[in-house]
Protein backbone atom coordinates (compact mmCIF):
# COMPACT_ATOMS: atom_id res chain seq x y z
CA UNK A 1 0.00 0.00 0.00
CA UNK A 2 1.37 3.54 -0.77
CA UNK A 3 2.17 5.84 1.61
CA UNK A 4 1.32 9.03 0.99
CA UNK A 5 1.95 12.95 2.54
CA UNK A 6 0.00 15.46 2.53
CA UNK A 7 0.94 19.49 2.53
CA UNK A 8 -2.37 21.37 4.09
CA UNK A 9 -3.26 24.85 5.00
CA UNK A 10 -5.22 24.85 8.01
CA UNK A 11 -8.12 27.89 8.74
CA UNK A 12 -9.15 27.41 12.35
CA UNK A 13 -11.25 29.38 14.12
CA UNK A 14 -8.98 31.02 17.05
CA UNK A 15 -11.12 32.87 20.10
CA UNK A 16 -9.84 33.06 23.60
CA UNK A 17 -13.14 32.77 25.53
CA UNK A 18 -16.44 33.21 25.30
CA UNK A 19 -16.48 37.13 26.33
CA UNK A 20 -14.17 38.25 23.41
CA UNK A 21 -14.65 37.52 19.38
CA UNK A 22 -12.52 35.46 17.61
CA UNK A 23 -11.98 34.83 13.92
CA UNK A 24 -9.87 33.03 11.13
CA UNK A 25 -5.73 32.18 11.22
CA UNK A 26 -4.14 30.15 8.80
CA UNK A 27 -1.69 27.84 9.19
CA UNK A 28 0.29 25.58 7.08
CA UNK A 29 1.25 22.24 7.96
CA UNK A 30 3.24 19.53 5.36
CA UNK A 31 4.30 16.39 5.75
CA UNK A 32 0.71 14.93 7.44
CA UNK A 33 0.69 11.25 6.88
CA UNK A 34 -2.28 10.59 5.33
CA UNK A 35 -2.76 7.46 7.87
CA UNK A 36 -3.05 10.02 11.00
CA UNK A 37 -6.52 10.82 12.27
CA UNK A 38 -8.14 14.05 11.93
CA UNK A 39 -7.07 14.90 15.67
CA UNK A 40 -3.82 13.49 15.53
CA UNK A 41 -3.40 16.31 12.47
CA UNK A 42 -4.49 18.43 15.30
CA UNK A 43 -1.65 17.61 18.05
CA UNK A 44 0.67 17.72 14.96
CA UNK A 45 -0.28 21.50 14.91
CA UNK A 46 -0.23 21.95 18.42
CA UNK A 47 3.17 20.62 18.80
CA UNK A 48 4.28 22.77 16.43
CA UNK A 49 2.57 26.08 17.42
CA UNK A 50 4.16 25.07 21.23
CA UNK A 51 7.23 25.06 20.07
CA UNK A 52 7.01 28.08 18.27
CA UNK A 53 6.06 29.75 21.59
CA UNK A 54 2.45 29.96 20.44
CA UNK A 55 -0.54 29.33 21.94
CA UNK A 56 -1.74 25.62 20.87
CA UNK A 57 -5.77 25.47 19.31
CA UNK A 58 -8.13 24.22 21.91
CA UNK A 59 -10.59 21.13 20.72
CA UNK A 60 -12.97 18.81 22.96
CA UNK A 61 -11.87 15.00 22.84
CA UNK A 62 -11.78 12.24 24.79
CA UNK A 63 -12.24 8.37 24.02
CA UNK A 64 -10.58 8.85 20.43
CA UNK A 65 -12.84 5.73 19.61
CA UNK A 66 -16.24 6.92 18.50
CA UNK A 67 -18.16 6.38 21.39
CA UNK A 68 -17.73 9.34 24.19
CA UNK A 69 -19.34 12.28 21.95
CA UNK A 70 -16.04 14.13 23.41
CA UNK A 71 -15.25 15.65 19.64
CA UNK A 72 -17.03 17.99 17.61
CA UNK A 73 -15.43 20.22 14.84
CA UNK A 74 -16.91 21.98 12.34
CA UNK A 75 -15.45 20.67 9.03
CA UNK A 76 -15.49 22.16 5.86
CA UNK A 77 -18.92 23.21 6.12
CA UNK A 78 -20.16 19.69 8.30
CA UNK A 79 -20.65 18.60 11.45
CA UNK A 80 -17.23 15.67 12.13
CA UNK A 81 -16.24 16.01 8.48
CA UNK A 82 -16.69 14.57 4.83
CA UNK A 83 -17.30 11.13 5.73
CA UNK A 84 -20.77 9.85 6.77
CA UNK A 85 -21.83 8.36 10.20
CA UNK A 86 -18.60 9.35 11.84
CA UNK A 87 -16.90 11.10 14.90
CA UNK A 88 -14.35 13.99 14.04
CA UNK A 89 -12.11 11.58 16.13
CA UNK A 90 -12.27 8.62 13.58
CA UNK A 91 -11.83 10.80 10.50
CA UNK A 92 -8.61 10.09 9.03
CA UNK A 93 -6.29 12.31 6.73
CA UNK A 94 -6.91 9.84 3.72
CA UNK A 95 -10.03 12.19 3.36
CA UNK A 96 -8.47 15.01 2.13
CA UNK A 97 -6.11 15.52 -0.78
CA UNK A 98 -3.01 16.93 -0.80
CA UNK A 99 -2.92 21.18 -0.80
CA UNK A 100 -6.66 21.10 0.44
CA UNK A 101 -7.17 23.91 2.22
CA UNK A 102 -9.47 22.99 5.40
CA UNK A 103 -11.77 24.89 7.62
CA UNK A 104 -12.39 24.22 11.30
CA UNK A 105 -15.45 26.08 13.08
CA UNK A 106 -16.47 24.99 16.29
CA UNK A 107 -20.09 23.97 16.52
CA UNK A 108 -22.04 27.59 16.23
CA UNK A 109 -25.23 27.62 18.90
CA UNK A 110 -26.03 30.44 21.20
CA UNK A 111 -26.82 27.31 23.54
CA UNK A 112 -23.09 26.25 22.90
CA UNK A 113 -21.16 29.04 24.34
CA UNK A 114 -17.60 28.80 22.84
CA UNK A 115 -15.40 28.16 25.98
CA UNK A 116 -11.97 28.58 23.77
CA UNK A 117 -11.06 28.35 20.07
CA UNK A 118 -12.90 25.45 19.08
CA UNK A 119 -14.42 24.27 22.35
CA UNK A 120 -17.76 24.77 23.06
CA UNK A 121 -19.68 24.32 26.47
CA UNK A 122 -22.54 21.37 25.59
CA UNK A 123 -23.70 21.39 29.44
CA UNK A 124 -27.09 22.12 27.87
CA UNK A 125 -27.42 18.68 27.07
CA UNK A 126 -26.51 17.67 30.69
CA UNK A 127 -29.43 19.83 31.55
CA UNK A 128 -31.86 18.21 29.29
CA UNK A 129 -30.95 15.13 30.24
CA UNK A 130 -31.37 16.07 34.33
CA UNK A 131 -34.80 17.36 33.61
CA UNK A 132 -36.21 13.39 32.93
CA UNK A 133 -34.22 11.42 30.65
CA UNK A 134 -33.53 9.00 33.51
CA UNK A 135 -35.60 6.22 35.08
CA UNK A 136 -35.80 7.29 39.03
CA UNK A 137 -37.02 3.89 40.28
CA UNK A 138 -34.84 2.70 43.05
CA UNK A 139 -34.24 -1.12 41.88
CA UNK A 140 -32.63 -2.88 44.70
CA UNK A 141 -30.77 -5.49 42.85
CA UNK A 142 -30.95 -6.09 39.63
CA UNK A 143 -33.90 -8.31 38.70
CA UNK A 144 -33.56 -11.34 35.94
CA UNK A 145 -33.23 -9.72 32.64
CA UNK A 146 -35.89 -12.71 31.64
CA UNK A 147 -38.74 -11.05 34.07
CA UNK A 148 -39.97 -8.18 31.95
CA UNK A 149 -40.39 -9.49 28.46
CA UNK A 150 -39.74 -6.58 25.49
CA UNK A 151 -40.47 -7.18 22.31
CA UNK A 152 -37.42 -7.73 19.85
CA UNK A 153 -37.84 -5.27 17.72
CA UNK A 154 -38.79 -2.56 20.30
CA UNK A 155 -35.72 -3.52 22.11
CA UNK A 156 -33.65 -3.01 18.74
CA UNK A 157 -35.48 0.34 18.37
CA UNK A 158 -34.68 1.59 21.91
CA UNK A 159 -31.01 0.74 21.39
CA UNK A 160 -31.06 3.13 17.98
CA UNK A 161 -32.61 5.73 19.74
CA UNK A 162 -30.02 4.99 23.08
CA UNK A 163 -26.88 5.31 20.37
CA UNK A 164 -26.99 9.02 20.73
CA UNK A 165 -23.64 10.02 22.12
CA UNK A 166 -24.85 13.67 22.83
CA UNK A 167 -22.05 15.36 20.69
CA UNK A 168 -24.05 17.94 19.49
CA UNK A 169 -23.35 18.01 16.00
CA UNK A 170 -27.30 17.79 15.41
CA UNK A 171 -27.49 21.19 16.88
CA UNK A 172 -24.43 22.20 14.96
CA UNK A 173 -26.50 21.00 11.37
CA UNK A 174 -29.50 22.53 11.97
CA UNK A 175 -30.69 25.97 10.19
CA UNK A 176 -32.20 26.54 14.01
CA UNK A 177 -30.03 25.26 16.33
CA UNK A 178 -32.89 23.03 17.34
CA UNK A 179 -31.87 20.23 19.61
CA UNK A 180 -34.96 17.95 18.85
CA UNK A 181 -32.91 14.86 17.05
CA UNK A 182 -30.81 14.86 20.54
CA UNK A 183 -33.92 15.34 22.64
CA UNK A 184 -36.09 12.76 20.73
CA UNK A 185 -33.52 9.77 20.61
CA UNK A 186 -33.23 10.47 24.55
CA UNK A 187 -37.11 10.12 25.26
CA UNK A 188 -37.89 7.68 22.71
CA UNK A 189 -35.13 5.13 24.25
CA UNK A 190 -37.03 5.09 27.39
CA UNK A 191 -40.57 5.56 25.15
CA UNK A 192 -40.17 2.64 23.78
CA UNK A 193 -39.20 0.70 27.00
CA UNK A 194 -41.70 -0.85 29.73
CA UNK A 195 -38.95 0.74 32.27
CA UNK A 196 -39.49 4.32 31.03
CA UNK A 197 -43.18 3.98 31.33
CA UNK A 198 -44.36 5.43 34.51
CA UNK A 199 -42.68 8.96 34.12
CA UNK A 200 -43.35 8.96 30.06
CA UNK A 201 -45.44 11.71 30.13
CA UNK A 202 -43.56 13.81 32.66
CA UNK A 203 -40.13 13.33 31.07
CA UNK A 204 -41.53 14.42 27.75
CA UNK A 205 -42.88 17.81 29.01
CA UNK A 206 -40.18 18.68 31.13
CA UNK A 207 -37.28 17.86 28.65
CA UNK A 208 -38.68 19.85 26.30
CA UNK A 209 -39.21 22.35 28.67
CA UNK A 210 -35.65 22.49 29.54
CA UNK A 211 -34.91 22.56 25.74
CA UNK A 212 -36.71 25.97 25.55
CA UNK A 213 -35.09 26.99 28.63
CA UNK A 214 -31.72 26.74 27.21
CA UNK A 215 -32.47 28.29 24.32
CA UNK A 216 -32.67 26.10 21.15
CA UNK A 217 -34.28 26.65 18.51
CA UNK A 218 -37.32 24.67 16.52
CA UNK A 219 -37.50 21.94 14.24
CA UNK A 220 -38.55 22.30 10.65
CA UNK A 221 -37.63 18.82 9.97
CA UNK A 222 -35.31 19.84 7.21
CA UNK A 223 -33.34 16.27 7.87
CA UNK A 224 -29.89 17.98 8.13
CA UNK A 225 -29.74 16.72 12.07
CA UNK A 226 -30.14 12.85 10.82
CA UNK A 227 -27.76 13.85 8.04
CA UNK A 228 -24.65 14.74 9.94
CA UNK A 229 -25.52 12.85 12.57
CA UNK A 230 -22.46 10.17 13.47
CA UNK A 231 -24.56 7.30 14.94
CA UNK A 232 -27.42 8.05 12.38
CA UNK A 233 -29.79 8.73 15.01
CA UNK A 234 -33.64 8.80 12.63
CA UNK A 235 -35.41 11.40 12.15
CA UNK A 236 -38.42 9.07 13.01
CA UNK A 237 -37.32 9.94 16.60
CA UNK A 238 -38.48 13.62 16.16
CA UNK A 239 -41.94 12.43 15.23
CA UNK A 240 -42.30 10.24 17.88
CA UNK A 241 -41.37 12.86 20.57
CA UNK A 242 -44.23 15.18 18.60
CA UNK A 243 -46.62 12.49 19.50
CA UNK A 244 -45.08 12.29 22.80
CA UNK A 245 -45.53 15.70 23.69
CA UNK A 246 -48.87 15.56 22.25
CA UNK A 247 -50.10 13.00 24.18
CA UNK A 248 -48.37 14.09 27.17
CA UNK A 249 -49.51 17.83 26.85
CA UNK A 250 -53.44 16.73 26.47
CA UNK A 251 -53.84 14.30 29.04
CA UNK A 252 -52.02 15.81 31.77
CA UNK A 253 -53.75 17.91 34.31
CA UNK B 1 -50.05 22.04 31.95
CA UNK B 2 -52.31 24.95 30.34
CA UNK B 3 -53.30 24.83 26.45
CA UNK B 4 -51.07 27.91 26.46
CA UNK B 5 -48.10 25.92 27.96
CA UNK B 6 -49.10 23.68 25.41
CA UNK B 7 -48.73 25.79 22.21
CA UNK B 8 -46.49 28.19 22.85
CA UNK B 9 -43.62 25.48 23.70
CA UNK B 10 -40.96 25.26 20.82
CA UNK B 11 -42.69 21.56 19.53
CA UNK B 12 -46.39 23.46 20.70
CA UNK B 13 -46.01 25.96 18.35
CA UNK B 14 -45.01 23.67 15.28
CA UNK B 15 -48.18 21.48 16.42
CA UNK B 16 -50.07 24.59 15.62
CA UNK B 17 -47.61 24.91 12.28
CA UNK B 18 -48.71 21.17 11.38
CA UNK B 19 -52.06 21.29 12.14
CA UNK B 20 -53.14 24.39 10.27
CA UNK B 21 -50.88 22.84 7.66
CA UNK B 22 -52.67 20.24 7.39
CA UNK B 23 -56.37 22.24 7.36
CA UNK B 24 -55.16 24.66 4.27
CA UNK B 25 -54.04 20.93 2.26
CA UNK B 26 -57.59 20.06 2.59
CA UNK B 27 -58.99 23.59 1.94
CA UNK B 28 -56.39 23.31 -1.13
CA UNK B 29 -58.28 20.27 -2.37
CA UNK B 30 -61.19 21.94 -2.13
CA UNK B 31 -60.59 24.89 -3.76
CA UNK B 32 -58.97 22.65 -6.97
CA UNK B 33 -61.70 20.49 -7.14
CA UNK B 34 -64.52 23.48 -7.20
CA UNK B 35 -62.48 25.29 -9.61
CA UNK B 36 -61.69 22.50 -12.12
CA UNK B 37 -65.47 22.72 -13.09
CA UNK B 38 -64.28 25.76 -15.51
CA UNK B 39 -63.28 22.89 -17.88
CA UNK B 40 -66.62 21.36 -17.94
CA UNK B 41 -66.66 23.84 -21.39
CA UNK B 42 -70.65 25.19 -20.14
CA UNK B 43 -69.70 28.55 -20.83
CA UNK B 44 -68.87 28.83 -17.14
CA UNK B 45 -71.97 27.95 -15.71
CA UNK B 46 -71.12 24.86 -13.70
CA UNK B 47 -68.49 26.64 -12.22
CA UNK B 48 -70.62 29.73 -11.41
CA UNK B 49 -73.38 27.64 -9.65
CA UNK B 50 -70.32 26.18 -7.95
CA UNK B 51 -68.86 29.82 -7.00
CA UNK B 52 -73.11 30.58 -5.82
CA UNK B 53 -73.34 27.87 -3.28
CA UNK B 54 -69.80 28.47 -1.97
CA UNK B 55 -70.96 32.11 -1.24
CA UNK B 56 -74.54 31.81 -0.36
CA UNK B 57 -74.83 28.12 1.80
CA UNK B 58 -74.55 28.84 5.86
CA UNK B 59 -71.45 26.21 6.00
CA UNK B 60 -69.22 26.88 3.63
CA UNK B 61 -69.36 30.56 4.83
CA UNK B 62 -68.59 29.39 8.06
CA UNK B 63 -65.81 27.23 7.21
CA UNK B 64 -64.92 30.10 5.41
CA UNK B 65 -64.05 32.07 8.86
CA UNK B 66 -62.29 28.83 10.29
CA UNK B 67 -60.03 29.37 6.67
CA UNK B 68 -59.20 32.62 7.04
CA UNK B 69 -58.43 32.13 10.83
CA UNK B 70 -56.25 28.99 9.57
CA UNK B 71 -54.51 31.02 7.24
CA UNK B 72 -53.85 33.86 10.08
CA UNK B 73 -52.44 31.43 12.47
CA UNK B 74 -49.98 29.51 9.92
CA UNK B 75 -48.34 32.82 8.45
CA UNK B 76 -48.37 34.53 11.89
CA UNK B 77 -46.77 31.23 13.24
CA UNK B 78 -44.62 30.62 10.50
CA UNK B 79 -43.14 34.05 10.67
CA UNK B 80 -42.78 34.08 14.27
CA UNK B 81 -40.83 30.59 14.59
CA UNK B 82 -38.42 31.63 11.55
CA UNK B 83 -37.67 35.37 13.22
CA UNK B 84 -36.93 33.36 16.70
CA UNK B 85 -34.98 30.58 14.90
CA UNK B 86 -33.29 33.28 13.35
CA UNK B 87 -31.76 34.64 16.65
CA UNK B 88 -30.46 30.96 17.70
CA UNK B 89 -26.98 31.11 16.42
CA UNK B 90 -25.38 34.64 16.66
CA UNK B 91 -22.11 33.75 14.82
CA UNK B 92 -22.32 32.07 11.57
CA UNK B 93 -20.02 29.72 9.44
CA UNK B 94 -18.28 30.47 7.04
CA UNK B 95 -19.28 27.34 5.04
CA UNK B 96 -22.55 26.37 5.46
CA UNK B 97 -24.31 23.11 5.79
CA UNK B 98 -26.39 22.29 3.05
CA UNK B 99 -25.81 18.64 1.73
CA UNK B 100 -28.10 17.37 4.97
CA UNK B 101 -30.91 18.98 3.60
CA UNK B 102 -33.10 20.44 0.38
CA UNK B 103 -32.94 24.17 -0.47
CA UNK B 104 -36.91 24.43 -0.43
CA UNK B 105 -37.01 22.57 3.64
CA UNK B 106 -34.80 25.57 4.35
CA UNK B 107 -36.76 28.30 2.79
CA UNK B 108 -40.31 27.82 3.97
CA UNK B 109 -40.78 31.19 5.25
CA UNK B 110 -39.38 32.78 1.52
CA UNK B 111 -41.63 30.17 -0.37
CA UNK B 112 -44.23 31.04 2.21
CA UNK B 113 -44.03 35.03 1.11
CA UNK B 114 -44.12 34.34 -1.98
CA UNK B 115 -47.43 32.18 -1.51
CA UNK B 116 -48.49 35.19 0.54
CA UNK B 117 -47.69 38.53 -1.95
CA UNK B 118 -49.96 36.09 -4.25
CA UNK B 119 -52.61 35.75 -1.98
CA UNK B 120 -53.11 39.08 -1.20
CA UNK B 121 -53.30 39.82 -5.48
CA UNK B 122 -55.76 36.57 -5.58
CA UNK B 123 -57.92 37.65 -3.00
CA UNK B 124 -58.37 41.48 -4.82
CA UNK B 125 -58.80 39.66 -8.27
CA UNK B 126 -61.85 37.47 -6.77
CA UNK B 127 -62.81 37.08 -3.56
CA UNK B 128 -63.63 40.97 -2.73
CA UNK B 129 -65.91 41.97 -5.46
CA UNK B 130 -67.56 38.63 -5.18
CA UNK B 131 -68.00 38.36 -1.30
CA UNK B 132 -68.10 42.33 -0.58
CA UNK B 133 -68.78 43.84 -4.39
CA UNK B 134 -72.68 42.45 -3.76
CA UNK B 135 -74.72 40.83 -6.54
CA UNK B 136 -74.33 42.36 -9.55
CA UNK B 137 -71.00 44.35 -8.48
CA UNK B 138 -68.30 41.82 -9.94
CA UNK B 139 -65.96 44.38 -12.33
CA UNK B 140 -67.35 45.47 -15.02
CA UNK B 141 -69.14 41.88 -15.83
CA UNK B 142 -71.84 41.45 -13.37
CA UNK B 143 -73.95 38.43 -13.31
CA UNK B 144 -75.72 35.80 -14.78
CA UNK B 145 -79.40 34.72 -14.16
CA UNK B 146 -80.25 30.98 -14.08
CA UNK B 147 -83.41 29.98 -13.74
CA UNK B 148 -84.54 32.96 -11.92
CA UNK B 149 -81.08 32.94 -9.86
CA UNK B 150 -78.45 36.04 -10.00
CA UNK B 151 -75.06 33.95 -9.90
CA UNK B 152 -71.76 36.29 -10.15
CA UNK B 153 -70.30 35.79 -13.14
CA UNK B 154 -66.89 34.52 -11.18
CA UNK B 155 -66.00 32.48 -14.77
CA UNK B 156 -66.41 36.08 -16.87
CA UNK B 157 -63.72 38.01 -13.97
CA UNK B 158 -61.41 34.95 -14.54
CA UNK B 159 -61.25 35.33 -18.27
CA UNK B 160 -61.20 38.93 -17.85
CA UNK B 161 -58.54 38.83 -15.24
CA UNK B 162 -56.27 35.98 -17.44
CA UNK B 163 -55.79 38.47 -20.31
CA UNK B 164 -53.52 40.10 -18.57
CA UNK B 165 -49.91 38.21 -19.02
CA UNK B 166 -48.39 39.34 -16.21
CA UNK B 167 -51.06 38.61 -14.08
CA UNK B 168 -51.18 35.10 -15.60
CA UNK B 169 -47.14 35.05 -15.22
CA UNK B 170 -47.74 35.71 -11.45
CA UNK B 171 -50.22 33.05 -10.85
CA UNK B 172 -48.07 30.57 -12.71
CA UNK B 173 -44.89 31.43 -10.47
CA UNK B 174 -47.11 31.07 -7.39
CA UNK B 175 -47.97 27.69 -8.08
CA UNK B 176 -44.55 26.77 -8.56
CA UNK B 177 -43.86 28.67 -5.03
CA UNK B 178 -46.85 26.60 -3.75
CA UNK B 179 -45.37 22.98 -5.35
CA UNK B 180 -41.82 23.55 -3.21
CA UNK B 181 -43.75 24.67 -0.02
CA UNK B 182 -45.51 21.84 -0.26
CA UNK B 183 -43.34 19.53 -1.48
CA UNK B 184 -41.88 20.05 2.27
CA UNK B 185 -44.76 20.94 3.94
CA UNK B 186 -46.89 18.02 3.35
CA UNK B 187 -45.00 15.27 4.52
CA UNK B 188 -43.13 17.75 7.57
CA UNK B 189 -46.66 18.45 8.96
CA UNK B 190 -47.69 14.81 8.96
CA UNK B 191 -43.64 14.44 11.27
CA UNK B 192 -45.17 17.07 13.54
CA UNK B 193 -48.04 15.98 14.55
CA UNK B 194 -46.59 12.80 15.63
CA UNK B 195 -46.73 10.15 12.52
CA UNK B 196 -43.60 7.79 13.21
CA UNK B 197 -44.17 4.68 11.76
CA UNK B 198 -42.02 4.11 8.51
CA UNK B 199 -44.46 2.39 6.53
CA UNK B 200 -47.05 4.91 6.91
CA UNK B 201 -44.17 7.74 6.63
CA UNK B 202 -43.19 6.35 3.30
CA UNK B 203 -46.72 6.39 2.25
CA UNK B 204 -47.31 9.91 3.04
CA UNK B 205 -44.12 11.19 1.71
CA UNK B 206 -44.85 9.68 -1.58
CA UNK B 207 -48.57 10.87 -1.58
CA UNK B 208 -47.25 14.18 -0.46
CA UNK B 209 -44.74 14.78 -3.52
CA UNK B 210 -47.25 13.91 -5.48
CA UNK B 211 -49.90 16.18 -4.20
CA UNK B 212 -47.42 19.08 -4.67
CA UNK B 213 -46.99 18.72 -7.90
CA UNK B 214 -50.81 17.45 -9.23
CA UNK B 215 -52.44 20.33 -7.40
CA UNK B 216 -50.37 23.38 -8.13
CA UNK B 217 -50.47 21.88 -11.49
CA UNK B 218 -54.00 21.68 -11.86
CA UNK B 219 -54.35 25.83 -10.23
CA UNK B 220 -51.52 26.95 -12.73
CA UNK B 221 -53.42 25.67 -15.89
CA UNK B 222 -56.65 27.19 -15.13
CA UNK B 223 -54.81 31.00 -15.62
CA UNK B 224 -53.32 29.07 -18.64
CA UNK B 225 -56.05 27.79 -20.19
CA UNK B 226 -57.56 31.06 -20.28
CA UNK B 227 -55.40 33.05 -21.37
CA UNK B 228 -54.96 30.18 -24.15
CA UNK B 229 -58.74 30.18 -24.93
CA UNK B 230 -58.72 26.47 -24.48
CA UNK B 231 -61.62 26.51 -22.51
CA UNK B 232 -65.30 28.09 -24.36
Amino acid sequence: MSHKELNLKLKVWRQKNANTSGAFKTYELNGISEEMSFLEMLDVLNEKLITEGGEPVAFDHDCREGICGMCSLYIDGKPHGPWQANTTCQLHMRAFKDGDTITIEPWRANSFPIVKDLTVDRSAFDRIIQAGGYVSVNTGNAVDGNSLPIEKEKADEAFASAMCIGCGACVAACKNSSAMLFLSAKVSHLALLPQGAPERKSRVLNMVAQMDKEGFGSCTNTGACEAACPKEISIANIARLNKEYLGASLTSE
Amino acid sequence: MTFKQMFTSSVGKKLIMGFTGIFLILFLIVHAGLNATIWANDGGLMFNKAGHFMGSNAVPRILEIGLFLGIFLHIYQGYLLTLENRTKRSVGYAVSYTKGSKWYSRSMAILGTLILLFLIAHIYHFWTPSRLGGIGNIKALGTVNHNGVELHNLYAEMDAVFTNPYIVILYVLACGSLAYHLAHGFQSAFKTIGVHNRRYHALISSIGYGFAILIPLIFALMPISFYFDWIK
